[in-house]
């Protein structure tokens, strides 16, 4: 039990539970905001892999790409607020089911 | 003595994520992920990568959900105003159905990954995450992806503004 180092896998098996997590919330909520919320715990849940590899291996470019992944959620998440604001606008509501313009 | 901070840690997160999908107010959903966010800060600092740890509270704890915190106040949202949250009662089997495959992915991943046979962690310089190191390698061998990542900053910072003017002109 009172090994001194954490095994991969199990950092790996923490990434891949918050990921599942993060697409039951897409899939089973009807809120605009928090299925946005369930996004960035799956792009979170994905930082933690590149870091554990990072570390077992002694590279950096794990960290580079964790980076680069922040960068992206910045940008996705002020662009999709934007959409959500611009989307409230025109229909007062958040339950993406009324959202169906779109669709076939 | 890493596994005594580690699982704490990692329930710690668990648990939160599990509160932003099953929290019915969207302030509450908010507040957990931030909550998530300083346990993941956690673990990263536990994997030697500080740099990360320090950004990840400053851009996600900070910016990202300030940002969050504000569209919820000002679209008004209140508890329960999906008041159908589960699931769509056309499709109930299907949502259902995609969860369980959800479940599934999990588990056969669970499978995969503890065949893993990586248990130590490699001989770490000191150097490990530190801003130096990361700095070297993102102005040596990534400098393409940082500039790239710095027009796409741009180009969703205008998005944003024109995504959200009341009027186009």
């Amino acid at each position: 039990m009172l090994e001194d180092t954490v095994p991969l896998s199990h950092y790996l098996m923490l990434s891949a539970t918050l990921f599942v997590i993060g697409i039951v919330g897409v899939l089973v909520r009807r809120n605009v905001i928090v299925v946005f919320m369930s996004i960035e715990i799956m792009l979170n849940a994905v930082n933690i892999s590149l870091i554990a590899f990072d570390n077992y291996m002694n590279l950096s470019s794990g960290q580079i790409f964790s980076f680069m992944v922040m960068c992206v959620a910045a940008a996705e998440v002020s662009v999709g607020l934007a959409i959500i604001i611009a989307l409230h606008r025109n229909k007062p509501t958040v339950n993406l089911d009324e959202f169906n313009l779109l669709k076939w | 003595m890493e596994l005594l901070i580690f699982y704490p840690l990692a329930g710690f997160c668990v648990v939160l994520a599990l509160g932003v999908v099953f929290n019915t107010s969207p302030v509450g959903s908010a507040l957990s992920l931030i909550g998530m966010m300083l346990g993941l800060a956690g673990i990263f600092v536990l994997q030697q990568a500080h740099f990360i740890a320090i950004l990840q509270i400053i851009i996600y704890a900070g910016a990202i959900m300030v940002l969050f915190m504000f569209v919820i106040m000002l679209l008004n949202l209140k508890k329960g105003d999906d008041a159908g949250w589960i699931a769509r009662d056309r499709n109930l089997l299907l949502s259902v159905l995609t969860g369980l495959l959800a479940v599934g992915i999990l588990y056969k991943l669970s499978d995969i990954i503890f065949t893993a046979k990586m248990n130590t962690p490699a001989i770490l310089p000191d150097s490990f995450g530190t801003v130096a190191i990361i700095g070297e390698t993102l102005f040596t061998d990534f400098v393409l992806p940082f500039e790239v990542a710095s027009i796409l900053l741009l180009a969703a910072m205008v998005g944003a503004v024109v995504l959200a003017k009341t009027k186009l002109d």
